[in-house]
């Protein structure tokens, strides 16, 4: 039909995060006689990547124990540890969690790591594609995954070919790795093909947000890394914040917030935002300026919503499967294990056959058993879940049971059904003054004539049926104010995506109470540009 | 006939600049690169014209770090045929990068060179004409639309009037504005060709450059912020207030 | 004493704008002499030397110097250089062509963009889309070559006489490049990435067809006409009338934003405009903390009535 080219491979990776990466190092150092490729959507390495991010070094050690001869643009030894329970006026020194200590962790950007990462992978040969997304799996007869296709180029709003219209190209590979990250568009289709997810626990997720800020001169502490919980989240919104004092008078300011929450009317940005003004934190802000910011979904499920890590000719690998390890909040170091685990398994068995069985009983496996009931205790309220969390601790995660997760599209309340709004709002001075000028921190850039990538099936729900039961909460949990609800035009309302902004967060994937918003991949090359995160 | 496209590499358009905490320059760790959009329909046009028969071959070059081999592989990779690299990690001024492309010039013998009509970076619409000027050739500045023909070139160029159409003799040189063309999306299999096409990386040393007197650049600051005017009540104070600062 | 030779900009007789706000700039560095290159003596000299600040207009008539070509008109302007310590054109399509070829044939480096004087080898200059400013230093020994970014000078006024003396150059001339014409934007709508005066629109308009008060309003200004992202979005208007980061970035004499609110991707592409107007029901709307000119209200009220108030 088409004269689409076809690439051959042997290791088809599709996200250059640090699970995809961490594999074709490893891949490329088991047996230089593979090909590999990565193929990232972003414009270049690392421009999607978004994370705390304090990691623990040893996965990465593992894999290239030179790391740090070349280190990340950001990287900070960890200094102090600090964990804050917040009221409104007060910050309250709670003892740090076992789990959050970081001595021997550095603070850095994730984007940078990603970049020094595929520096790596394509001195090793491993052909690296920015800018081009992955659009969908490739199947043969058998139904077995065979590569990918990556996504048209120069197509119009309507759908047509433009004047520089460049058709995708299938890549047909032996192995074909999904390392997407969270909620990933492909991982998503083949999860639910193959049936991966069955007899799991569904998955939960949370959304994070991320500033990079200089300060005045003499106000960080490099090296001190803060968390707190409490305000001004409800009491039943499972998050917290982080503040990560980097060199330079710089710092990274954090906010994770659940994705189960029940509230219609809450807005994560929103709560972000407070937080900043909270007394302490308003303090070191104020008079420092917004360097870059983006947001992201977490994937927060654990062991028991990890889907089957394997199907016929592909693989899940890091939080594309959901290995994050959320009462350390650390997910990069699991990526890095289970990206570098892949490899090894493939190396070994050249199948992705049994990979499943040996990721669990691996390394990563083990650290996700261990912390498996801390998460979905905070479903009952933040003092039940510290209370948990507490005895997960001390019994290293060896209680006899194991607890469910819930959908985080079900978790929503009706409006009928909701008294409380959380704590009252303060008034903000700090930036950014909304979503629209958050985005600009994000540096971001969509071919403005392509197709809205934000696919949603019915609109016609939204002025009615949502208007009424939950106040469309699409127009709050975006971070970008991608969905807005204006006038039609014959008194009515309608929806208007503003898909050039979108964060490519995947939360309306996610938090859509009528499971009806897809996200699939823009034009490669499209999306946030972030410095530094 | 041979086309030189020059290329920089710059901060890419969409990153927010920021300015050093010394004030001497502006923040590169971390930033993405890319090259320079004006440049790169230099490129495009150098591809179209060679594609059309009327040149048959297209040289990209560039002056920089050795990292700007990477915007060079993405030239080759949107086509051209040839890159080269001279190498170096101090910043060139337009006199400066003007001489070293005449050297260039009087190595490849080109019967055309293309580059964009200025880099965004340090804006300063110099290189072409600076070049033109030392090679005792003509120049066509803010070309949006170009035909090549008999040993001449007729260009139109966007100026402020509007479009103006001059014709000049070759070997020429022709900066490029916006509308000229809109470059092509690079292609996955074109990125693996351009691997294996040549790349040559010459130290700037190495080529006995007199770079000339060099301006002195200092104190980077951020622009002052607008700051909010007046409100006025009614349509009549909104006209007189119009009046009083004399745009209309 | 700083000897500045400024090099007039002109067409149909006309003494374009450009040159008495370089004027202004040249003024504040030391002794002007304007030069006027031309074919025959068509008034413009005249106009010149009436000009504040103008000590001299030398005029140099010539048959070539029909039309402002840079090849034709750079080895006049390098001959005339060498008794200047300076040497200036208007920072526009004219200057920017002109002034680089003359910097190259002298050896020295040009000063694009002059915002302000310091002293007379130190000025400030925009880099990066205007994001940042520098200041940058030109060494001693050399000729100064610079092009004056017009927006950042007021016109100087008229009402002094200077001398006006006719010379003529020797000076290689090449032939190399002809001047074919010129389709000037006459009758349309001027062009928005040009244009003097801009009038654009916002989710506020409401709809496609309520944006025929924008295009009168601007007709009425002889105005191009632009738009925010959010009315692109909204599908009121075609994106290659955007405003602001991600669509055309404008600097203006006049700028009135129209059921804009203003938020920063769109205030990036008009940070650099002269003055800004701003029409907002929403009296909080952040446009209103960069206007130079606010007025709070409806604008299917306020719009009419100021296109009637033009009129008389």
């Amino acid at each position: 039909m088409t004269d689409r080219d076809v690439m051959q491979y042997d290791v088809v990776i599709v996200g250059a995060g640090p699970a995809g990466l961490a594999c074709a190092i490893r891949l490329r150092q088991r047996n230089a006689d593979l090909s590999v490729c990565v193929l990232e959507k972003a414009s270049e390495v690392g421009q999607h990547s978004l994370s705390g991010a304090v990691i623990e070094p040893g996965p990465l050690e593992a894999l290239l124990p030179d790391w740090l001869d070349n280190p990340p643009e950001i990287c900070v030894p960890a200094g102090r540890d600090r964990f804050e329970f917040l009221t409104a006026k007060r910050s309250i020194r709670m003892p740090t969690p076992p789990q959050m200590h970081n001595n021997g962790n550095y603070v850095i950007s994730l984007g940078g790591l990603c970049r020094r990462l595929a520096e790596r992978a394509e001195a090793l040969e491993v052909d690296v594609f920015a800018g081009f997304a992955a659009d969908d799996a490739l199947f043969d007869d058998d139904g077995k995954v065979i590569g990918v296709r990556t996504g048209d180029m120069g197509i119009e709003r309507d759908g047509s070919p433009g004047p520089n219209y460049a058709a995708g190209v299938d890549i047909h590979a032996r192995h074909t790795i999904l390392a997407e990250g969270c909620r990933g568009s492909i991982s998503k289709r083949l999860i639910a093909h193959y049936g991966l997810d069955q007899d799991r626990s569904p998955q939960t997720y949370g959304i994070g947000f991320k500033e990079l800020w200089q300060l005045p001169e003499g106000r960080a502490e490099a090296g001190l890394i803060k968390h707190t919980i409490g305000w001004p989240l409800p009491r039943d919104v499972y998050g917290g914040s982080f503040l990560y004092h980097l060199d330079q008078d710089r710092v990274y300011v954090g906010f994770v917030c659940g994705l189960d929450y029940p509230d219609p009317l809450f807005s994560p940005f929103e709560a972000f935002q407070q937080y900043k003004h909270h007394p302490s934190v308003h303090a070191l802000l104020e008079g420092g300026e917004i360097i870059s910011a983006g947001t992201r979904a977490l994937i927060e499920g654990g062991l028991q919503s990890l889907p089957r890590l394997e199907m016929p000719g592909a693989m899940l690998i890091g939080d594309a499967a959901g290995t994050l390890n959320v009462p350390k909040i650390k997910g990069v170091h699991m990526a890095i294990r289970c990206g570098s685990d892949a490899a090894d398994f493939i190396a070994d068995n050249d199948t992705s056959a049994g990979f499943d069985a040996y990721f669990r009983a691996n390394a990563g496996g083990r650290e996700l058993r261990k912390v498996r009931n801390i998460r979905p205790g905070f479903k009952a309220g933040l003092w039940a879940g510290l209370a948990n969390a507490a005895l997960e601790t001390v019994a290293f995660g060896k209680t006899p049971w194991t607890l469910d997760n819930h959908a985080d599209w079900s978790s929503l309340d009706k409006l009928d059904e909701r008294d409380d709004n959380g704590p009252e709002k303060v008034a903000r001075d700090l930036p950014p003054r909304d979503r629209l000028a958050s985005v600009y921190h994000a540096a971001i850039h969509h071919e403005e004539n392509q197709p809205v990538h934000l696919k949603v099936r019915d609109t016609s729900i939204c002025a009615t049926r949502c208007a009424v039961e939950y106040d469309n909460p699409c127009t709050r949990f975006c971070p970008a104010g991608v969905y807005e609800m204006v006038d039609d035009g014959e008194g009515g309302k309608r929806l208007q995506i503003n898909a050039a902004n979108c964060l490519h967060c995947k939360v309306c994937d996610i938090k859509d109470p009528y499971e009806i918003i897809d996200w699939v991949t823009p034009e490669g090359g499209s999306g946030p540009n972030y410095q530094n995160l | 006939m041979k086309i030189l496209v020059c290329a920089k590499r710059v901060i890419d358009y969409n990153v927010k600049v920021q300015i050093n905490r010394e004030g001497d320059g502006v923040v590169t760790d971390g930033v993405k690169m890319s090259i320079n959009p004006f440049d790169e329909i230099a490129i495009e046009e150098a591809l179209r014209i060679r594609d059309r028969g009327e040149a048959d071959e297209v040289v990209v070059a560039s002056i920089g770090p050795g990292s700007a081999q990477q915007q060079l592989r993405t030239a080759l990779a949107m086509g051209a045929d040839r890159a080269i690299l001279i190498e170096t990690d101090a910043a060139i001024q337009p006199l400066g990068a003007a001489r070293i492309f005449m050297q260039l010039v009087e190595t490849e013998q080109p019967g055309l060179v293309l580059m964009g009509k200025q880099a965004i970076d340090d804006d300063s619409n110099q290189t072409g004409q600076m070049l033109a000027a030392l090679w005792h050739k003509p120049q066509a500045t803010f070309v949006s639309k170009l035909e090549l023909a008999d040993g001449k070139a007729t260009a139109t160029r966007e100026v402020d009037a509007g479009l103006e159409t001059i014709e000049v003799d070759l070997p020429a040189v022709v900066t490029t504005d916006l509308r000229l063309n809109e470059p092509r999306f690079v292609k996955m299999p074109d990125i693996m060709k351009a691997k294996r096409k040549p790349l040559e990386t010459t130290a700037l040393a190495e080529l006995d450059v007199d770079l000339g007197p060099q301006l002195a650049v200092a104190n980077y600051s951020p622009p002052p912020q607008r700051q909010a005017g007046v409100m006025v009540e009614s349509v009549d104070e909104l006209v007189a207030a119009l009046r009083d600062k004399g745009v209309i | 004493m700083a000897e500045v030779l400024l090099v007039a900009e002109h067409a149909g007789g006309k003494l374009n704008p450009s040159t008495a706000k370089s004027v202004t700039c040249a003024a504040a560095i030391g002794t002007v002499t304007v030069a006027v290159f031309t074919d025959s003596d068509d008034g413009v000299a005249s106009a010149a030397a009436q000009l504040d600040g103008v000590s001299k207009v030398l005029l140099v008539e010539s048959a070539q110097n029909a039309q402002a070509l840079a090849a034709v008109l750079a080895p006049q302007v390098v001959a005339l250089a060498s008794n200047y310590t300076h040497v200036l054109a208007p920072s526009t399509t004219f200057g920017k062509d002109l002034l680089p070829r003359v910097a190259a044939r002298l050896g020295v480096p040009q000063v694009s963009d002059i915002m302000t004087v310091k002293s007379e080898r130190q000025f400030g200059r925009p880099i990066y889309a205007g994001n940042v400013l520098v200041e940058v230093t030109v060494p001693d020994d050399v000729t100064v070559v610079g092009t004056v970014r017009t927006a950042s000078f007021s016109a100087a006024a008229t009402g002094d006489t200077a001398a006006i003396e006719k010379t003529s150059v020797d000076a290689d001339i090449p032939d190399h490049t002809r001047y074919v014409g010129l389709e000037s934007h006459g009758g349309e709508r001027p062009d928005l990435q040009s244009a003097n005066r801009v009038v654009s629109g916002g989710r506020g308009v409401g709809s496609a067809e309520n944006f025929a008060l924008i295009y009168n309003l601007a007709d009425k200004l002889g105005a191009a006409a632009g738009a925010s992202r959010a009315a692109v979005d909204a599908g009121f208007v075609p994106n290659d009338m955007q405003v602001g980061q991600t669509g055309k970035i404008i600097a203006p004499d006049l700028y009135i934003a129209i059921g804009i609110s203003g938020a920063i991707q769109h205030i990036t592409g008009i940070k650099d405009a002269g003055t800004i107007v701003a029409i907002n029901k929403d009296a909080d709307a952040p446009i209103f903390a960069v206007a130079d000119i606010g007025l709070a209200g409806d604008l299917f009220e306020i719009v009419p009535q100021l296109e009637q108030a033009l009129d008389s």
